[in-house]
């Protein structure tokens, strides 16, 4: 008994002893720097000085417009998401549906839409610079030659957002595997019954792909928006240089840029950690969005559809 | 199907295949027509800003701003190569970035396993309820810890070097990786480790010689994903480092695009050159990373 005893403390302590790193990790790289957040939020800080208190004023600042430049950056952000994830599902969903079908060399054609997503973002974005240089461009060399007038692109207000719009579908490889991996979850034995049924292949899309899919729709929604939020790269390199951040007029502010910014271009480290904050709040709320409605929106095979 | 793939005389098949069959080949065909056009059109797409990366790379500065670009290049040349590379310090940065993704690496795959083992293979009081605080760590965007963690290591002096691009992954690499590691260990039978725990061994020794060489699928996806993302960052090291010799490659990058505003023959060398790493670990280990993509996913 008391040999037993000990056994169970021996192995309670090497349970801390193994766990302590992401503990103490937690605390450092986790809780610590939320918590040191929030505080800045309420502060008046650049990295020299001390924080001064100004309680709710950053937040005020944001929301009086007395900088419009947090408006802008919330408008890119909005526009930015609401164009990206649509397009992206959408093209992703039907690459997964072509290459779910008894193509050939199934695998290379995957490879190939997935590669993209491989390369350092920060490349891909300088890539993407040239393809779409408004004079030189490749592409406005196509649409030259079609007879239309060729967009600036990254250069113009109007279509800097969807232009990275337009690589974010070229980025796209993850969902597309995602998705393929759960069409081919699919059981055969639910298409068959639609065939016996006298079902066409419009019938199994509606009553059986997109049912048994729909959990794995809703997560890519879900974490695309988060994702959108965070961008970062594209706008950094695109339409920034060592002077200005966002593109012509802040069209291309987007959020986490202008977090960056304001931290270490303009050194107001309370501002960014309130606009840091707002963001933690709006990424809070559509994973918890996430975690609570999902059982009732999306189909799961154990559980009843409601 | 059998009555109709299995005679070879030719007339069988050429007269009447079975109509059901005939039916279902028929489809099959029709079916092809939808997939294979669009299929091959969007791969093509997908691939040419690759394509055209290289064909830049190897032009001179005259033939970028031709009215009509060609899709050969005309006398290619390797010259821009050796310029891109050589004006810039180009092998340090590459280094830079492979000793930060290789310490990243490292740390992630031991501290990670080390708490997902605690997690799902030792009984301790709390455990869940600690497993269940660490985890609000998973969806924390870095934005929200960035400035106090900038902060705190400029107090410790510790800026402008790799220890903050580094130290995270040694206390814990990531909830997320500790997540799909504890998912993985769950599967693995536990008859192996209590019988070694039974004839005295210590825990660590079942931690290194048991369950890590039975893990290896999933050391390799989760060590992959690590090594790309450490290996791809932009932000971290654009805030916590400085002085040019201590760049790492995207950093790099970008000081070309400063230093070559519309050389965009040098650029596209310079590209090219911080493509290609990940494209050999992609084209070498496709199979672990479209796994990890799926598990990641999925279960995530």
């Amino acid at each position: 008994m008391n040999g037993f005893g000990s056994a169970r403390r021996r192995e309670a302590a090497a349970g801390w002893l193994f766990a302590m790193p992401v503990i103490l990790g937690w605390v450092i790289f986790v809780a610590g720097p939320v918590l040191v957040t929030v505080f800045l939020a309420l502060t008046d800080y650049n990295v020299g000085g001390t924080p001064r208190f100004v309680g709710a004023e950053n937040y005020r600042r944001f929301f009086t417009s007395a900088d419009p430049s947090f408006f802008a950056s919330v408008r890119a952000t909005a526009l930015y998401g609401l164009l990206s994830v649509p397009a992206c599902i959408a093209v992703s969903f039907l690459l997964a549906l072509l290459l779910n079908t008894k193509v050939r060399l199934r695998g290379l054609f995957r490879a190939a839409l997935f590669v993209p997503v491989i390369i350092p973002l920060a490349a891909s974005s300088v890539i993407w610079m040239w393809l779409f240089q408004p004079d030189f461009g490749v592409v406005n060399f196509v649409i030259r030659a079609l007879g239309m007038s060729a967009p600036q692109w990254l250069a113009s207000e109007r279509t800097v957002i969807p232009t990275m719009v337009l690589m974010n579908v070229w980025l796209s490889g993850n969902s597309i595997v995602i998705f393929l991996a759960a069409l081919q979850a699919v059981p055969r034995h639910l298409y068959e019954a639609v065939e016996v049924e006298g079902g066409n292949a419009w019938h199994k899309l509606v009553h059986i792909t997109l049912p048994m899919v729909s959990p794995t729709i809703f997560f890519v929604v879900v974490t695309g928006f988060i994702n959108a939020l965070q961008a970062f790269v594209q706008p950094a390199i695109m339409t920034s240089d060592a002077y200005h951040a966002g593109g012509p007029n802040n069209a291309s502010l987007l959020y986490v840029l202008f977090i960056y910014r304001e931290a270490f271009r303009f050194s107001k480290l309370g501002s960014a950690s309130a606009a840091a904050v707002l963001l933690f709040a709006v990424i809070a709320a559509l994973t918890w969005f996430f975690f609570r409605f999902s059982r009732s929106f999306v189909y799961y095979e154990a559980g009843e559809r409601t | 199907m059998t009555a109709v793939t299995a005679p070879v005389n030719g007339e069988s098949r050429q007269r009447a295949p079975a109509p059901a069959a005939r039916v279902r080949r028929r489809r099959r065909d029709r079916a092809s027509w939808f997939v294979y056009p669009p299929l091959v059109l969007l791969a093509g797409i997908f691939l040419f800003p690759f394509y055209w990366m290289v064909k830049t790379s190897l032009l001179d500065l005259g033939s970028i701003f031709e009215p009509v670009p060609s899709l050969i290049p005309r006398n290619p040349s390797l010259q821009n190569f050796v310029t891109a590379l050589t004006t810039f310090p180009f092998g340090r940065f590459f280094l830079n970035s492979l000793l930060v993704s290789s310490l990243t690496v490292v740390g992630t795959l031991l501290t990670a396993s080390m708490c997902a083992f605690s997690f799902s293979r030792l009984r301790w009081r709390w455990r869940n309820r600690v497993f269940s605080v660490v985890l609000t760590g998973m969806m924390l965007p870095f934005f929200v810890v960035m400035i106090p963690q900038f902060i705190m290591w400029r107090r410790l002096g510790l800026t402008d070097g790799f220890t903050p691009l580094v130290a995270p992954a040694w206390f814990g690499g990531g909830v997320f990786n500790i997540f799909l590691l504890r998912q993985f260990f769950l599967g693995v039978p536990r008859d192996l480790d209590e019988a070694a725990i039974l004839e005295g061994a210590s825990y660590l020794r079942v931690f290194f010689q048991i369950l890590l060489p039975l893990s290896k699928p999933v050391l390799i996806v989760v060590g992959l994903l690590t090594f790309l993302a450490s290996w791809n960052d932009y932000l971290a090291p654009l805030i916590f480092i400085t002085s040019e010799e201590k760049y790492t490659l995207m950093l790099g990058l970008n000081m070309f695009i400063g230093g070559y505003t519309a050389q965009w023959n040098y650029l596209m060398a310079a590209t090219c050159a911080i493509v290609l790493p990940s494209l050999v670990i992609f084209l070498v280990a496709q199979k672990y990373l479209m796994e990890g993509i799926v598990m990641t996913g999925m279960k995530g």
